[in-house]
């Protein structure tokens, strides 16, 4: 029937509807910090020595990194540092910088640039760290945002995610886009172009693939791209609506939410579409899987008991138990990379609000001061969080740390951005 | 000669009929099945066979009740209010009167709450509407029940007059 032979051809190749993987020239995203931590560690950054030659500035990016993180504060200073120069530690410590940054970049030979740091404490009057990456121009940000991370986990003890990468949906007038950025809005990628509405996009374990939902064949469809290829893989397209793709962690599974069987329930599919199995059976709407760290369970919204509310089950199904109890309105699951955390959306006096659950002692937070959140996304490393929230009458990204005290906002400059999704650690 | 008569009239009946067959010929046109291969009787040379051309079908009757396809619930509501039965009623006697036919039920939220626990309201609303036609004959196969959630709304506000209207089945013919 034609309308077989339509989804077919979409399910093998992507046609006109993916661009390809080069990058097509988007303004950047504005980030506005709002609040930061309790404590931040006072840190100097100087220039690095011949960075001019580099298509980046490495240090602005560092700068940019480390402030947005919420946890240092930096220290003004016009100093042009290499690596290898002397350090007078009594005259930084004296400027009220605990830590030092100094570095260089060399071009090579074969057109790669060699960017080498060290991180100094002035305290102790020692090294912290030392790195020598060496990146092809188009991957300098990659290295800046690899030394930031290095400074984070040197002096915070948690692995940093600057160099990680988000993706999102954006929308003006008719226009769906999916997009790729860097964890800073920086090098906008557009994955996918759609007049139809896309939702729910979900990163693959390994980032090489996005699973989303798109309405394109006018009806909800759960499809898997990967972003280099691009080649499109129809993962859920059953009688009904088919959507929430969440993958399972190591990339051979995908959790979706179908209404095959009348009701939307929770089942589970390989990641090429086979071998789909059930895993839910109740009364009520099972939706919003979610896999946690270690496989073992699934985390889902249902409203078996009136209203919607988080549970968990075995990630082979069977019996739920319910974990939210506060309020009548409780969806989104996201658990924390560590298991102890879950974040969720929760409607309280008619606003929507991201809220965080300690599994360990059902103690609830607040995180959001606005009234329309959304979809909420851990930070690979669990230190933020970050949602969709309104921003004016627009949609934009807000972040926020899972303590409630680091925020910035990313906006667009026209169009709404929402439906975010934190991408793993990469190499 | 009587004989040769009777043939005659037997052989242009038959060429008549085979003229006459009842082709629709509406815009989705289907071939209508044919009534049978024997030849056909004295009393079936008087039958004559109906062409409906496009125009005709009552599904294309913009003043036609058929003309109506949006269904309408109130708010945190999934059953089909009375006033809107007829409106399944109607549907559900073409469906069934016309089995080739196919329909998508597209089910809608209003903007509140969160988008993929709306897919799944919506869902129920486009489920309402496909088990009604069901308990009046209609099969599955003629019926697909999917939703949109808040994803395509048609009133863009955010008062309540937008939110009624974004509520809502409808009901679009394949």
């Amino acid at each position: 029937m034609m309308k077989h032979l339509f989804l077919r051809s979409f399910g093998t190749l992507c046609a006109f509807v993916a661009l390809g993987s080069v990058s097509v020239a988007q303004a950047q995203l504005r980030v506005e910090i709002s609040g930061v931590g309790a404590n931040q560690i006072p840190i100097a950054i100087a220039g690095f020595a011949n960075e001019a030659v580099a298509p980046q500035q490495i240090t602005a990016i560092i700068k940019a990194d480390l402030a947005r993180s919420g946890y240092f504060r930096i220290i003004d200073t016009g100093d042009v540092m290499s690596e290898t120069a002397p350090v007078n530690y009594g005259d930084w410590k004296a400027r009220g910088a605990d830590a030092l940054v100094i570095g260089s970049v060399q071009r090579l030979a074969d057109g790669r640039f060699d960017v080498r740091y060290k991180l100094l404490d002035t305290i102790k009057s020692s090294s912290l760290s030392a790195l020598s990456l060496a990146a092809q121009p188009q991957y300098i940000r990659v290295s800046a945002h690899k030394i930031a991370d290095d400074i984070y986990e040197k002096l915070i003890g948690v692995r940093g995610a600057f160099a990680t990468r988000i993706a999102y949906i954006t929308k003006v007038g008719k226009d769906y886009q999916l997009e790729v950025a860097d964890a800073d809005g920086e090098g906008r990628q557009i994955a996918l172009r759609s007049n139809e509405p896309i939702i729910s996009p979900a990163w693959s374990p390994d980032g090489s693939k996005v699973a989303y939902v798109s309405f394109e064949a006018k009806k909800p469809v759960v499809y898997v791209q990967d972003l280099v290829t691009m080649r499109r893989t129809v993962v859920a397209n059953f009688k009904g609506s088919n959507s929430a793709p969440s993958w399972s962690p190591d990339g051979s599974k995908l959790a979706v939410a179908l209404s095959r069987d009348g009701l939307t329930q929770v089942y589970v599919v390989n990641a090429d579409g086979s071998n789909l199995r059930r895993l839910s059976n109740s009364n009520g709407i099972d939706t919003e899987p979610q896999f946690s760290a270690d496989g073992q369970s699934i985390y889902f919204t249902s409203d078996r008991s009136g209203g919607p509310q988080i549970y968990r089950m075995s990630a082979t199904g069977g019996d739920a138990r319910r974990i939210t109890f506060s309020g009548s309105y409780n969806i989104s699951p996201r658990i924390s990379p560590d298991g102890k955390m879950l974040a969720y959306i929760s409607r309280r006096d008619g606003k929507f609000q991201l809220y965080v659950l300690d599994l360990s002692n059902g103690q609830e937070q607040r995180l959001s001061d606005t009234g329309k959140d959304e979809s909420p996304s851990f930070s690979p490393n669990g230190k933020y969080l970050m949602y969709a929230a309104e921003s004016g009458r627009r949609g934009s990204l807000a972040v926020v740390s899972v303590d409630g005290r680091v925020k910035h906002r990313l906006t667009m400059q026209n169009g709404d951005i929402r439906e975010p999704t934190w991408g793993p650690f990469m190499k | 000669m009587r004989s040769l008569n009777i043939l005659a009239v037997v052989l242009s009946s038959a060429v008549l009929l085979a003229a006459c067959s009842s082709v629709k010929l509406d815009d989705k046109a289907p071939i209508a099945e044919s009534t049978g291969t024997t030849a056909p009787a004295a009393a079936d040379a008087r039958s004559v066979g109906t062409v409906n051309t496009g125009s005709a079908d009552p599904l294309n009757d913009p003043q036609g009740v058929l003309a109506k396809r949006s269904i309408y619930f109130d708010y945190d509501s999934y059953s089909v209010k009375d006033e809107f039965k007829p409106v399944v009623e109607n549907h559900a006697r073409y469906l069934t009167t016309h089995k080739e036919r196919k329909i998508l039920i597209q089910g809608n939220t209003d903007e509140r709450g969160g988008a993929e626990y709306n897919l799944a309201l919506g869902q129920k609303r486009a489920e309402a509407v496909r088990r009604a036609l069901n308990l009046l004959g209609v099969p599955d196969a003629q019926v697909e029940a999917v939703s949109f959630g808040k994803e395509k709304p048609k009133a863009l506000g955010s008062d309540e007059a937008s939110w009624a209207e974004n509520r809502r089945a409808d009901l679009v013919y394949q």
